[in-house]
């Protein structure tokens, strides 16, 4: 029993070194690796070019840095970091979130919440007053109010039919 | 000879161009018919003379005089005439004249309508397109000419229309040649498919302006213009089309819209004008909004001059590139110009254009056409603002940054959504006033259909949750407006006693905008499948194989057997082309060609990708390197596109429906008859 669990032992052991040798032996990055970090970075001298597709000679350099990198153990996080420290925020896909660049994001949703807002209380307005109107010509409202979609739509159809007939 | 003789036409249309306008100003103001009619005849005149400015330029173009600076950077010797006569929109200088000549064309068509008793529009409609011409013209003859010839000073090579002091003609040996990536037949028709729906906003534009000053604020000019819009948005969103085909072809990265400002720039017009096509409509049938109507065509004429200086100028790089572009200042003083008067017009006259009615539910169609209006100037407000931000940045602090997909796609895509849910509840409420339960009731199926599609997918394709989320969206957008078009004709059906058919396109023939309309839903639907698909489940892989070797991705095996390398000399293209065996779970499919076009006189790469598409999905493959000696190894990227497709099936169904809601009426009495429904809808609340 003893020597089977030394056997044992000795198995995974050699498994273990083999994987390991294994992963040795296959230690570059594959592109698919390199460019799942490119694609989050922007080529620091074309516009608006993601590093994964960029064609250029420089791009083709910057992504085998990024494979180095990559096997040299350095996480996406701090790779990213060496280029913005190098070429800059404009590298990275989106303004990094500090001091100024928090208006990118603050500002389309205030802006949008606000133009919510004042639609919503012109509609209160709106229907406010035509509620007003409505006492005055309670009749013609309540015509039209019991007028669902669907009926409404079809007697406007016919209507209009029977004009063109 | 030419040259000069085209920029001396040129400069002659732009003072005919100047005189149209103070002409009409004058007539309108002294109510002298005979000054108009003046004012007009030159508006029809600049469409001759800067037709043949512009034939000077194709002249010069296709016959290699390298001597005109701009003929030198966007021809040469061996590109094909038909390439030499679109390079005229290949550059700046020479797209601006073609924007020119095309505001010519659709002014002087629009002058030559009849006028009757529209004619107190007229001076003021001259005077817009008159304003709007002569900016661009003047920015052809002072600052971006395509005339200006290369002189020799002192050894200096300078651009100049006239000849420097002591200066000799110095004409280059071939020219640079047009960038490769615009010889794409798609980029061929692209831009002027864009400067065709740039410029026919123009046209509404100018009869709201006519309409704001004369004071005349009922529909008219709505009515009058209703198909230039339609025109201009169909031009407009087939260039966009166009756009992105394009880059899907060529571009080489497996997609075909990046958030890139130069695309935002023509789709942000778009926007508003969408948003414009929709809320004329609560005018025409309610009386409604017109405030708003006349500040989204004032905001979409500026747009439109915005988006043709933004495509072209590059300037949005940097504030740098901005301060040093010759026309920069101008563009942007002519925008602010145009916009504070317009916005000027619009608040004195404030209180005429007041609503004939009111709003009566928040779930009335009009409510709804309003939300869709928010929604769409949401997006435009995410568009504008992650384009300007990067010059607000680098002008206040330095820093340069760059505003990507990721911003826009987490900011737009619950708007885009809500866009969807509006397209499938909006056509089923009812104008004036709809409650939950009307509307629950008219859409409970289409719902519970659309329920069942996910349901399916969930098991059978994705768990996604935001997939499963836009698929609902689609689903019940589909149903909901496939459901309008069966309940019409079967209402029709039973009413007529026609055959299910003849009730469809009796039906559909007699009321063509709105079911034009739905057709363009549709359309809207299959291409958010086609978005949806490459968004959320693209694969793709990369990797150098040796002959023989293979990559998988998904279902697909693609093994690489050969690749050769020539020039065709003729083109100046030399050719890098690669065979690949694809195999879909095992299966031999094929083989397909990517290849790498290397073009000699601007030495720059085209990517071709090779292609297989199918409904299910697209396989996609690029050649991105190979061993130059041995060819022995090349490396591919692969991409699967699942659904793409389907965005342009979309795109086809879009033409067809634009087509068929603006293609004009046969039967005369069409207009009247609408007019006397819209004017029986609108009595109840003409009479409150």
């Amino acid at each position: 029993m003893k020597k089977a669990l030394q056997i044992l032992t000795f198995a995974l052991l050699l498994a273990g070194l083999f994987t390991s040798v294994a992963i040795a032996q296959d230690d570059t990055p594959t592109d698919d690796e390199v460019n799942a970090v490119a694609k989050q970075l922007y080529c620091p001298v074309c516009e608006n070019t993601p590093l994964d597709v960029c064609p250029t000679e420089a791009c083709r350099q910057w992504r085998e840095l990024i494979r180095s990198q990559l096997s040299e153990g350095m996480t996406e996080q701090q790779i990213k970091d060496y280029f913005v420290a190098n070429y800059g925020a404009r590298v990275l896909s989106e303004p990094p979130r500090t001091g100024l660049n928090w208006l990118v994001y603050i500002l389309p949703p205030a802006i949008i919440l606000l133009g919510a807002f004042f639609l919503f209380r012109s509609f209160r307005e709106w229907t406010k007053a035509s509620a007003t109107a409505a006492t005055i010509s309670a009749e013609r409202s309540e015509i039209e109010a019991s007028s669902p979609a669907k009926d409404d739509y079809v007697a406007r159809l016919e209507e209009e039919l029977k004009k063109r007939k | 000879m030419f040259a000069e003789f085209g920029y001396g036409v040129l400069l002659v249309s732009l003072i005919v161009a100047i005189y149209s306008g103070i002409a009409a100003v004058n007539g309108a103001l002294n109510k002298s018919a005979a000054t108009v009619e003046s004012a007009r005849r030159a508006m029809l005149l600049t469409f001759p003379l800067i037709s043949i400015a512009a034939g000077t330029l194709i002249y010069l173009l296709v016959n290699d005089h390298y001597e005109v600076a701009f003929v030198y950077e966007v021809t040469s010797r061996s590109m094909p005439t038909y390439l030499k006569i679109t390079a005229w929109w290949g550059g700046q200088a020479g797209s601006l004249v073609f924007w020119s000549w095309l505001l010519a064309v659709f002014t002087s068509a629009v002058t030559l309508r009849k006028w009757d008793r529209d004619i107190e529009f007229l001076p003021w409609v001259i005077l817009v397109s008159s304003v709007t011409l002569t900016f661009f013209l003047g920015m052809t003859a002072f600052f971006e000419n395509p005339f200006a010839r290369y002189w020799v000073t002192n050894g200096n090579v300078a651009p100049s229309m006239f000849a420097p002091a002591g200066a000799t003609l110095f004409t280059p040996q071939d020219g640079q040649g047009l960038n490769p990536l615009l010889r794409h037949p798609g980029m061929v028709i692209h831009p002027p498919m864009l400067y065709l729906g740039f410029v026919s906003f123009v046209i509404p534009y100018a009869f709201a302006m006519a309409a704001l000053i004369t004071g005349r604020t009922d529909d008219r000019w709505i009515r009058i213009t209703r198909r230039w819009a339609l025109w201009a948005w169909l031009f407009l969103s087939f260039g966009l089309v166009l756009g992105g085909r394009w880059a899907y072809d060529v571009l080489g990265w497996g997609g075909y819209w990046g958030w890139d400002p130069v695309e935002i720039a023509a789709f942000m017009p778009w926007l508003t004008g969408t948003a414009f096509l929709h809320s004329v409509m609560i005018q025409e049938k309610r009386g409604l909004l017109k405030h708003w109507n006349m500040i989204l065509i004032i905001l979409t004429y500026a747009l439109v001059i915005f988006g043709t200086f933004l495509t072209r100028s590059g300037v949005l790089s940097s504030v740098h590139a901005f301060a040093n572009s010759p026309i920069g200042p101008f563009f942007m003083g002519f925008v602010s110009l145009t916009l504070v008067a317009s916005v000027a017009l619009v608040i004195w006259r404030w209180p005429i254009l007041r609503s004939e009615t009111e709003m009566k539910s928040m779930l009335s169609r009009e409510a709804l056409f309003l939300l869709n209006n928010l929604l769409f100037i949401s997006i435009l407000v995410v568009c504008f603002w992650g384009v300007i931000f990067p010059l607000v940045s680098e002008l206040f602090t330095g820093q340069k940054v760059t505003v990507g997909p990721p911003f826009y796609e987490r900011a737009t895509a619950p708007l885009f959504s809500g866009l969807l849910f509006l397209m499938a509840i909006a056509p089923l409420s009812a104008w004036g006033h709809s409650t939950v339960q009307t509307l629950g009731r008219a859409i409970w199926k289409s719902a519970a259909a659309a329920l069942v599609v996910v349901v399916a997918l969930f098991f059978t394709y994705t768990k996604n949750i935001g997939a499963l989320v836009g698929f609902f969206l689609v689903a019940l957008a589909l149903f909901a407006t496939t459901h309008e078009f069966w309940r019409g004709a079967r209402a029709r059906q039973k009413t007529q006693g026609e055959n299910f058919f003849t009730a469809l396109s009796r039906l559909m023939g007699r009321n063509r905008r709105r079911y034009g309309g739905y057709i363009i839903h549709i359309s809207m639907a299959l291409m958010a499948i086609g978005i949806l698909g490459i968004e959320i489940f693209q694969k793709e892989t990369q990797g150098a194989l040796a002959q023989g070797e293979q990559l998988n991705v998904g279902d697909y095996t693609v093994e690489y057997r050969e690749l050769a390398s020539w020039d065709s000399a003729g083109e100046g293209v030399n050719h890098t082309r690669a065979v690949v065996d694809v195999y879909e779970n095992g299966v031999y499919l094929g083989e397909l060609n990517p290849r790498i076009d290397y073009y000699f006189d601007s030495q720059q790469n085209m990517t071709i990708p090779g292609q297989r598409s199918t409904l299910r999905d697209d396989l996609y493959i690029l050649l991105v390197d190979w061993q130059p000696v041995s060819s022995a190894g090349a490396t591919f990227k692969i991409f699967v596109n699942p659904l793409v497709n389907w965005l342009w099936i979309g795109s086809l169904v879009f033409l067809l429906g634009v087509i068929f809601a603006a293609w004009p009426d046969n039967d005369p009495n069409e207009e009247t008859a609408r007019r006397s429904v819209t004017r029986s809808n609108r009595q109840p609340s003409a009479a409150d």
